[in-house]
């Protein structure tokens, strides 16, 4: 599943050096649980989802999420990060098939 | 493999002593908890779950938890088919130790969060939610 999938990510572009701000992703992805039946066939939808994402700020770690088939379909998240410097904020989405999704946002000081 | 009469009750006390674990969750999420814990002992309180009392759609439910100086905070749904939803482990840089997201609920039940602090105890809380339609393509 590599079609369609499309992340986004919303950081402030300044920060306060020490003072914590809220990150927002969200990445287009229909998260197949496992558990649905295909309405025709009556089998099983195998499963396909992202499994884990990870945020680093300059490789350090800002939030490493494990996902399990009952995140929604467009995983959303949503949580705080401090840094002290300007630098790189790297988000990577891994999915089941293997492949891997990132973005990258630069934060500055000021 | 054949059991005496006498390790026949010993189990038998052992399942009955399970069934009257304070926290009501069903047998499949206890288990999920127990592999986060490693069977250590959960204490209440310092930890928050915040989810709407009343979800129209299961299919994505807002929650968020926060539980300050934890290093890890796991969201597990007692009544969904995999209890699992998700683990969030905070690095250095992290803000605040807390963080929302959207998930899936197969019907009315209690979404548990436990968190490991960072002297490696364990807390835990939870939330009732009733769900309207659920939301796992049954």
């Amino acid at each position: 599943m590599a079609s369609g999938v499309k992340p986004r990510v919303k950081t402030p572009k300044k920060a306060t050096a020490g003072e914590a701000f809220t990150i927002k992703t969200l990445i287009s992805h229909k998260m197949e649980s496992g558990q649905r039946k295909d309405k025709k066939t009556g089998e099983l939808i195998p499963r396909s989802i992202i499994n884990r994402f990870t945020c680093e700020f300059n490789g350090t770690s800002v939030i490493d999420i494990s996902i399990e088939p009952a995140v929604s379909t467009n995983p959303y998240f949503q949580f705080d990060a401090v840094v002290q410097e300007a630098g790189d904020m790297v988000f990577t989405w891994y999915d089941d098939d293997g492949s891997v999704y990132d973005t990258t946002k630069s934060v500055a000081i000021g | 493999m054949e059991f005496s009469r006498r390790e026949t009750i010993a189990l038998g006390l052992g399942a009955a002593a399970l069934t009257f674990m304070p926290f009501r969750v069903d047998a499949a999420a206890e288990e999920v908890i127990a592999a986060f814990t490693g069977g250590a002992d959960i204490g209440e309180g310092g930890v928050t779950v915040t989810a709407p009392e009343i979800a129209e759609n299961g299919n994505t439910v807002p929650i968020g938890v926060d539980a300050p100086g934890a290093a890890a905070i796991m969201v597990v749904a007692t009544g969904n088919p995999t209890p699992n939803v998700a683990t969030f482990n905070f690095g250095e840089l992290a803000g605040a130790q807390s963080a929302s997201t959207r998930i899936r609920l197969a019907g009315t039940q209690d979404v548990v969060a436990i968190a490991r602090m960072a002297d490696g105890s364990f807390i835990q809380a939870s939330a009732a939610v009733k769900v309207t339609i659920g939301g796992c393509g049954g």
